[in-house]
Formats: structure tokens, sequence, C-alpha cells
């Protein structure tokens, strides 16, 4: 059993209520930090624990939180984001589900450290039971005197609201989300200025994802220097994974990024192993963002190293053999799977998710899924396959934000890695369309469960 | 239907801009669209849209960009019951095709389609973030997800009984 520091009560019965969560020792790391600490103790704990961001990035928080400006008489915000919409990801919906008070006591912390008296909660539109779970804690928070005015006595005085999307992935990019709080279309904003100088409403504003902003209450429990001990190198503390496709045991599970990728998908503790007793054929680690990886690269590195559930180990070999941990959306793939396919609905969800700001974006994506389609339906040209990378070199790294490249390379790896995918169901127009490719020549170094 | 909210629906509407500093109202313009999708029959009119705009004495035009930017307001009449299958990498490799297959079939409507009585509309749709608990699909604000196809059999099922008894 691996170290559990948001889902350790998680199983407590009655722990989404107020009574439940305090009696539990909720809301100590608020008493702590307010009574006990300085804002800038807050922020230096939080540099000191390595906590990196969790909704994909992976940026140091400590270091985000250290670029607020506080310009004289202007309000600062702290915006928390719960656009969760990268496929194949769904921790933040688990955490706000079950654990609301978690995320609420590391708002009010968050929100005591940067100056932000009032605190937005951006949730994606289709999560929408979920605003009444929120705002039935923060309720109860507040009739327990942990937020509104004067909290504890300290002057400070803190609101937190819960705003719906409307159903637009790029609105989890913190400037896009900023727009779509504003009542505006999600339309990335080209930066500099970057939120920290002027966000919302213009105001210094913090955009943080649920999961980080959950990971500030054990930090601020067991203070920074203790969560950096759990975990390894720039990996520190414990990250949530949500495993989905074709395992034996979807949901979402707690890791301490110390076991192998090999352990997480075979323990019965988490995937317990691919559905069916099929095998392994290849797996998008962390959201439909990141590169696929075949099941043998997904293992081992390329220096023939065991692969590790953490950010280093997961982008060994960058990507010519390596991925990305990413949102933490694990996503596996069996022996029956379609690569092409596969790429295809990819494909399809970022065409429909471009803002259409950036021509690179707003064009390609629609080429690469109408080629796509193309080869999937049997229609395809060898040609093809080279339009498609020479489309997603074109996008990568010529958009305002990073869809473009979120875009790129999910069909760049699928073409890296099983090419001979492509070229077969070129070749085969009418088998590939009754049959699969299969593991072919894959099988060789692929796994089988003992 | 009348495109004006009632006494209700204004309480929630002013609990919505209320969240927000003064003279930032056009930040409720998501969550008020919701409202008044919810409020009138679930769609928006443009009647709606310019109600919306005159409440939140922003222009039309900022709302109509806004409303036909995200995915979740519809812009023409639907069905009471919107069925929003996912039909994304995650729900794809965990057999949605089967299920949409299954819907259209058991309801002889294609995705965008209302059924003739006016009860279903399906809807597909792209990652809702509910991979782990694939096939799934959205009904209003509830998922349904695990889908089988008894499952969507008992879905309809309960849907069309329930419409029976209003």
């Amino acid at each position: 059993m691996g170290v559990k520091l948001l889902l350790d009560k998680a199983n407590v019965p009655g722990i989404r209520t107020y009574e439940v969560y305090r009696r539990e020792g909720g809301y100590r790391a608020v008493e702590k930090a307010l009574k006990e600490m300085t804002t800038d103790a807050i922020v230096e704990e939080v540099k000191k624990s390595g906590l990196r961001g969790r909704g994909g990035a992976g940026f140091p928080t400590g270091m985000k939180w250290s670029f607020i400006a506080k310009p004289e008489g202007v309000p600062r915000h702290l915006v928390c984001n719960a656009d969760e919409s990268e496929p194949g990801t769904f921790k933040d919906r688990y955490l706000m589900e079950f654990l609301p008070h978690l995320l609420i006591e590391g708002l009010i912390i968050s929100s005591f450290a940067l100056g932000s008296n009032d605190t937005y909660i951006y949730i994606r539109g289709e999560y929408a039971w979920i605003p009444d779970i929120l705002e039935e804690a923060i309720n109860e928070a507040k009739a327990a005197g942990w937020l509104g005015k004067n909290i504890l006595g300290t002057g400070f005085d803190c609101n937190i609201h819960v705003q719906r999307g409307g159903g637009a992935y790029i609105c989890g990019e913190e400037t896009a989300l900023i727009e779509s709080l504003e009542g505006k279309r999600g339309n990335p904003r080209i930066k500099p200025p970057f939120p920290a100088i002027q966000g919302l409403w213009m105001r210094p504003t913090v955009v943080n994802n649920v999961e980080t902003l959950a990971a500030i209450v054990p930090i601020i429990n067991m203070g920074g220097d203790e969560y950096a001990k759990i975990g390894v190198g720039k990996s520190t503390g414990t990250k949530l994974i949500s495993a989905c496709g074709n395992i034996n045991n979807p949901g979402v599970y707690e890791i301490d990024m110390t076991i192998t990728v090999e352990e997480f998908i075979y323990s019965d503790e988490y995937c317990g192993g691919i559905k069916d007793g099929k095998k392994l054929k290849a797996c998008i680690p962390g959201g439909s963002s990141v590169p696929i990886l075949p099941a043998n690269l997904l293992l081992t590195t390329a220096k023939g190293e065991p692969r590790y559930m953490n950010y280093e180990s997961l982008s060994d070999g960058g990507f010519a053999t390596g991925s990305m941990l990413g949102s933490g959306g694990f996503i596996v793939l069996d022996e029956d799977q379609c690569i092409v396919k596969n790429t295809y609905t990819l494909a399809r969800f970022y065409r429909h998710e471009s803002c259409g700001q950036c021509s690179p974006c707003r064009e390609g994506t629609g080429w690469m899924e109408k080629i796509l389609q193309k080869i999937e339906t049997g229609k395809g040209e060898m040609s093809d396959i080279d339009l498609l990378w020479d489309i997603q070199r074109k996008i990568e790294g010529n958009t305002i934000c990073p869809l473009g490249d979120a875009a790129s390379w999910p069909v760049a790896a699928a073409i890296r890695h099983f090419r001979d995918e492509f070229e077969w169901h070129v070749k085969n127009p009418e088998l590939s369309q009754t049959s699969n490719f299969g593991l072919q020549h894959y099988a060789d170094p692929i796994h089988v469960p003992a | 239907m009348a495109t004006i909210f009632n006494d209700t629906q204004m309480t929630e509407f002013k609990r919505l801009v209320a969240r927000y500093p003064e003279g930032k109202q056009k930040s409720a313009l998501l969550p008020a669209l919701h409202l008044a999708q919810e409020s009138f029959g679930g769609w928006l009119s443009t009647e709606s849209l310019d109600y919306v705009a005159s409440l939140l004495q922003i222009e039309p035009i900022e709302v109509y960009e806004v409303a036909t930017f995200y995915s979740m307001y519809n812009l023409k009449p639907v069905g009471k019951f919107v069925f929003e299958v996912c039909q994304t990498g995650p729900c794809m490799v965990s057999g949605s095709d089967n299920i949409i297959d299954y819907i259209k079939k058991t309801l002889d409507i294609k995705p965008g389609e209302t059924t003739k009585d006016g009860l279903f509309t399906l809807k597909l749709v792209e990652c809702l973030g509910a991979c782990g608990y694939a096939p799934m699909m959205q009904v209003g604000k509830i998922y349904k997800e695990h889908l089988t196809k008894e499952k969507v059999d008992s879905i309809i099922a309960d849907y069309r009984a329930q419409a029976a008894n209003n």
C-alpha cells in the first residue's frame, strides 16, 4: 500500500458532510495556516513541498504563487480550475464529488496565502450535479466560521463562488477559463501579460487545478519538507491517476509515484490487469494529448529500464520513445483496439474543441480529422500518412495556446510508433473494415501476465 | 413558451449576478444561459437570448457569440429527454459505437434528431469526464454510466413512464 494523502479518508461513511470531515481532522490545516503562519510562510511551505500543478503542465505551484502581483488597492483572485475535460481524466470529479470539504479547505488556505477575498471555482458545465455538492460544503464551512468575514479573527474575509462552464475543452486553458469566467467565448489570451499580473477582470489572478489545491491541505498539515520526502526526484507527493480503457478495475487511484507502470497496470491494488485476459497493446498514460506508447516502450524505457509512474520516468526518452504523466488520465488499449480509429476519435475531439482563433489549429485539426477518417474507412492512400505528419508538424508550436500541440502530439505519436498499422489500413481497404491489425509484430516484447 | 423568468427563476438569476463585483455582471452570462435553457423548454430561442442580454444590460451580439461557442446550449428545440452519448477515445475503446447504434435503432433516429413523439433527442458528444465508467451518456443533469443494451432499454422505459405520468 502506498502513502495516501488525499484519498486516505475517502471511504469514511459521510465524509462528504462537514461534521464527519471535521471529526476526521478536517480544517486543522486552515487553523494552522491562518493562526500560526504568515502568507509568505505558506508560500514557502508550498515551494519546499515541490508540488507541481496537477492539471497536466506540471508547473511548480509555489513558484506560480510567488509571481502574483500585489499592486496597492487592486483585488487579487484565486480561481480553481475544475474544467476537467482532457479525455481519460476524471480525478477532479471524484475529489469534488466525494471529498468536497478537502477542496474547500485547500481553497481557504490558498486564498489566504494569495490574498483572494473572492475565489471562484470554474467547473465544466457537464458536471451539472457537482455545483450543488460544492455549494452545500461552502455553506457548511461558512456556518462553521471557516468562510465569510473575519475568519478565525484574523481579519481575513473570503467567499467562494461556483460557476458552471458551457461545454468547451478549451476553457481548461487558464486564460480561456478567465475569458469564460468573464462571460465571453473561451478564446485564450496572448501571454504576456500572464494572469498573475493581469488575469480575471485584469486583476492579478492565480489559476490552479482542483487536485493541486486539495494537496495544499496535507502540505500544511505535514510541512513542505515531509511532503517532499514522498515520491522521487522532482515528482514529490502523491498523484491521482484516473485509469480507464480495457482494464479490469477502472477508477481513480492515488499513487506515490514510486511504483512501476507494470505494477500499476497488473497489480490488483490498481488496474488489475487487462480485461478478459487479453494482451496490452498500447497506452496513453497522461490524458489524450500525450503521446501514445506501444506496450514495450510503456513498460520499459528505450534503455531497457523499468518505467515508473512519475513525471521524469514517463517522459524518459523525450517524444521519440517516451510520453508524459500529464493530467494522470491513463487510457489502456488492448490487443483488439485499432490505433487508426482511436487516433481518429481523438483528432475529431480536437477539431471539435479548437476555439478557431489560430489558423493552424482551426484548419489543421479539421484536416487531420478528415484524413484519419479517410484512412479508417478504407479510402486512404500512402501519401495521406505523410500528409498527416506534415500537418501536425505545422500546427505544433504555431498557436497561441497549447491546444494546437495537444492535437498534434497524439497524431504524431500514433504514426511514429504504429506506422505499419496505418500502412496496413491503406493496403487492405476491405480487410481493415472487418478485422483488426491486432498486435502483429508488437507481440514479441509484450508483457503476458503470469 | 413565455421567455420571462418567473419569481423563483428571477431570484436565482439575481443570486448568480451577485457573485461578481459591481459592474462585472456580464460574468453571469454562462450560468444565466443555463438557467434560461432550463426555464424555457430546454433550448434557447433568439427571444430567450435577447431577454438574457436585456437582463444583463449587454448587447445581444455578446450573448449570441457565447451561446454559439459552447456546446451545451441548444439553439433549436430538443426532445424532453436529450441523450448525449460520449464517442471519444476512452468510450470508443469501451464499446460506445455499439451503444450509439443500439440507441439509433431503438429510437429510430439519427444523431441530431428527435423522436416523433417529442420525447427523445440523440446527440453525440465529446468526452464528458466519465472515462472509467464507459460507455456513458448524459441525460439532463445526470450521467448514465456503464451502459449496456439492457440498461439503455430500461432507461428509455423509465423516461417513457415518467413522461406518461406527467
